[in-house]
């Protein structure tokens, strides 16, 4: 069986590339991405985590993982439309000209 | 028939409860739930409102006959069922809030009379609503009324029977302005509304007085109900003021709800008012069944009503509801009389009708009431009916000085009329109106505390065969004198006329001296045929005098309006004869103007009072006092201005210049923020663990 180090790092790697790609890149789309593949290191550490933890037989690890998944689709369903609405109003996607918040 | 001058106690077993009584309930619940889906659809959706409303007062309907059969092979068996089933439905402390409903000969007749009477009517109403934008809306209260009716019907919690009955006071509210864009119609609806509003408060009072006093809001509880023995003679051995008993004026109190709803006296005011609502409205719910409601309250609590009857003697209470109903009766005959509104003709009709239902609960018992009330719901509906079909034939006229001759145009409704008409005249041995008033007669007759009643009565049924004589000479004989010619209604409308004119002559049969069923069955004694029933003495020459009575009005009537047609401008044969009295009678006795000069004009004062109070004292402290704070606030002002405000201004300039600084880390990139954030974590994450490390 492969010990939870090794989920952990595929993990920490997923969730590293996420956040790269929200950080650096300036496609709306992409940053969305990005984050979707935090979200997904996120569960694989809930998973990891519940099938090595204590109480295997208590589903709550695969639960929070479900539910986190569900919150995931509502939030890219959000997010979507949020690019989309931008995208009509600005006519672009590039987040680098999307400043109006500029102090 | 029975003696009459003694009230008679019915005697019920209590028994086990029965399918018939546990589903009793879903009577009123299947409108309710049809009401509540016809508020959710869209107004264009007329077929499918109409379909729901007809569908779910179907279902109650039968129901409704599955109740009544079980209760009637119960009697027939040799034992009359009064079953109940109560829940509890608040608890506070050691006293707790009972609802239940009941099925015994009175509500079961009752539910039966109510579903079958609103189904036909319904029907009838989509005939007659075909043109209205508002259709989906009609149906949707139509549906709220009839359950609100049938569960004051099945009630056996004074409360339960107090909240259905304000939904059916709502929902009259809601019918007589159904037509709001119309003022008078608006207008009509709030007199109802805050008429009846006006008696339910006594009934409300008398309700609350019950509940403290016996402790139960219950009719019938296996003993333990405020109207079984036990709380009535707690009930009686309590003294109130006036030298009653706490049962007399509690049953006074509910008396005065009873009132108001069924439009008796002092109460009677908003009832011919009403008919500003649709005609299928008017014969509902202020004909057959919703004014009919007070009758039934009476009748419900009856027990309370004659306790502390000696054998052959009356009570307090029941002495003045024979009064105030012999009143009535007589009061809105003659009213009726000087009415050229077909509608409002009807109306005062009604509230004398319902003024001899009174009088026959207060003289004869349950059972005489309820038969004039049952037979009049029939040929009352009958009669609004047909009088919504003759309205709709001629083109929305209602004045019956501009119809004429409509025999020739309108063959159905004048037969279906003139049955209704002959009923409720009280025509002899055919008709149903002719066996139940004569009930009311007789018992007036040997009615032992006095003999005025029955002379009221009798002059009443005089007026009534006159004022239905010269009503029906204005519409359907002479010639024509409206506009455009008239035409008969739809089948829709027709139909419901014929089945209704066919009850209004055979419900008669099942209450004639020689075949007492009706009266047997509430009274939960056994029925049987026996022609010696006329034998009882002096019965005969009351019937023969009341068919005098009877042929000399509708004599009177033909003599002077038959046939003759006066031009609509004309003046009444009798406003000729007695200009002043036929002004009295046209302005309805001047009841409407009375009250606006005292109580409406005591309520206009008192509000100028209160305004004035409100403006001028009140309102004057409330200004002193503000004006006190306001040179407060000016000292203050001055002090911000000169003194606060040159520190403060500094330490801005200073913020501001500093926050100009500050604000160039914000570049609007939401990556940059982002940036911050990751390198934060970092940072945490590295202390963190450089902590733990140490």
């Amino acid at each position: 069986m492969t010990p939870l180090t090794g989920y952990l790092l595929v993990a920490a790697m997923l969730f590293a590339i996420g956040l790269a790609g929200a950080l650096t890149r300036r496609n709306a789309i992409l940053v969305l991405i990005g984050i979707e593949l935090m979200l997904n290191a996120a569960n694989l550490n809930f998973i990891a985590f519940w099938r090595y933890g204590p109480h295997p037989e208590a589903l709550t690890g695969m639960m929070f993982a479900i539910f986190s998944i569900a919150v995931a689709a509502a939030e890219a369903a959000v997010g979507l439309g949020l690019v989309i609405h931008i995208h009509r109003h600005a006519k672009t996607t590039d987040l680098d000209q999307m400043n109006r918040m500029k102090g | 028939m029975q003696e009459m001058s003694v009230p008679f106690q019915p005697q019920f077993v209590d028994g086990g409860v029965s399918t018939a009584a546990n589903l009793l309930w879903l009577i009123p619940a299947a409108p309710v739930l049809a009401s509540a889906v016809i508020a959710l659809l869209k107004q264009p959706r007329r077929k499918t409102s109409a379909i729901l409303a007809i569908g779910s007062l179907s279902f109650s309907l039968l129901i409704s006959l599955f109740a009544f059969s079980y209760v009637v092979a119960d009697w027939a068996s040799g034992a009359p069922t009064r079953e109940t089933v109560n829940f509890t439905w608040i608890t506070v402390g050691t006293s707790h809030v009972d609802l239940g409903w009941v099925l015994d000969p009175l509500s079961a007749i009752m539910l039966v009379m109510v579903c079958f009477v609103g189904l036909l009517i319904f029907i009838y109403s989509v005939g007659y609503m075909a043109h209205d934008d508002n259709f989906t809306r009609f149906f949707c209260f139509l549906s709220l009324f009839a359950g609100g009716m049938l569960g004051v019907v099945i009630s056996n919690s004074i409360l339960l029977l107090f909240m259905s009955w304000e939904i059916v006071g709502l929902t009259s509210y809601l019918l007589i302005g159904f037509w709001y864009q119309k003022p008078s119609a608006a207008a009509a609806a709030k007199k109802a509304f805050l008429t009846t509003r006006f008696g339910d408060v006594f009934f409300l009072l008398g309700m609350v007085w019950l509940f403290s006093q016996t402790g139960t809001l219950l009719f019938y509880n296996n003993g333990a109900g405020s109207m079984e023995a036990g709380a009535l003679a707690a009930l009686l051995a309590q003294p109130a003021a006036l030298g009653l008993t706490a049962a007399g004026a509690i049953s006074l109190l509910i008396f005065c709800g009873a009132a108001g709803k069924s439009g008796q006296l002092p109460l009677h005011v908003w009832l011919p008012d009403a008919m500003e609502g649709p005609t299928p409205v008017s014969a509902l719910i202020h004909a057959a069944t919703m004014v009919a409601a007070g009758v039934y309250l009476v009748a419900r609590v009856y027990p309370l009503m004659q306790a502390g009857a000696l054998a052959g003697g009356t009570t307090t209470s029941l002495t003045v509801v024979t009064w105030v109903g012999a009143s009535t009766a007589v009061f809105a005959a003659l009213i009726a009389v000087a009415q050229n509104d077909i509608k409002r003709i009807l109306a005062y009709s009604t509230v004398s009708q319902l003024g001899y239902m009174m009088a026959g609960l207060g003289m004869g018992g349950v059972a005489v009431g309820m038969f004039h009330l049952m037979t009049h719901a029939f040929f009352k509906a009958l009669l609004f009916l047909g009088a919504g079909s003759v309205i709709h034939g001629c083109h929305d006229e209602q004045d019956i000085r501009k119809m004429g001759g409509l025999k020739a145009d309108m063959p159905l409704t004048f037969v279906t009329y003139g049955i209704g008409m002959l009923a409720l005249c009280g025509f002899p041995l055919l008709f149903s109106g002719f066996w139940s008033k004569d009930g009311i007669l007789e018992a007036a007759q040997h009615w032992s505390v006095a003999k005025t009643p029955f002379y009221m009565l009798v002059f009443g049924a005089l007026l009534t065969a006159f004022y239905m004589t010269r009503q029906v000479a204005y519409v359907f004989f002479g010639y024509w004198r409206g506009h455009k010619p008239a035409h008969e209604g739809p089948m829709v409308m027709t139909a419901p006329l014929a089945i209704l004119a066919f009850f209004a002559i055979a419900l008669g049969f099942i209450g004639t001296p020689a075949w007492p069923w009706f009266h047997a069955f509430l009274d939960g004694r056994s029925a049987s045929f026996s022609l010696n029933g006329f034998a009882e003495p002096g019965l005969m020459a009351l019937m023969g005098a009341s068919t005098i009575v009877v042929f000399i009005g509708l004599g009177l009537g033909a003599w002077l309006y038959g046939n003759k047609s006066p031009k609509p401008e004309d003046p009444d044969v009798l406003e000729k004869a007695t200009p002043l009295i036929w002004g009295w009678l046209r302005d309805r006795l001047y009841v409407d103007e009375f009250y606006s000069l005292t109580f409406i004009a005591f309520y206009a004062w008192w509000a100028r009072v209160a305004d004035w109070l409100d403006r001028k004292v009140w309102g004057g402290l409330v200004s002193g006092v503000a004006w006190v704070f306001r040179g407060w606030a000016q000292l203050n002002r001055l002090l911000d201005i000169h003194w606060v405000d040159g520190g403060f201004d500094k330490s801005c300039e200073e913020l501001s210049t500093s926050g100009g600084l500050l604000s160039r880390v914000q570049t609007g990139r939401v990556q940059t923020y982002l940036r911050i954030l990751a390198a934060a974590v970092v940072l945490l994450a590295a202390i963190l663990i450089w902590s733990s490390r140490a």
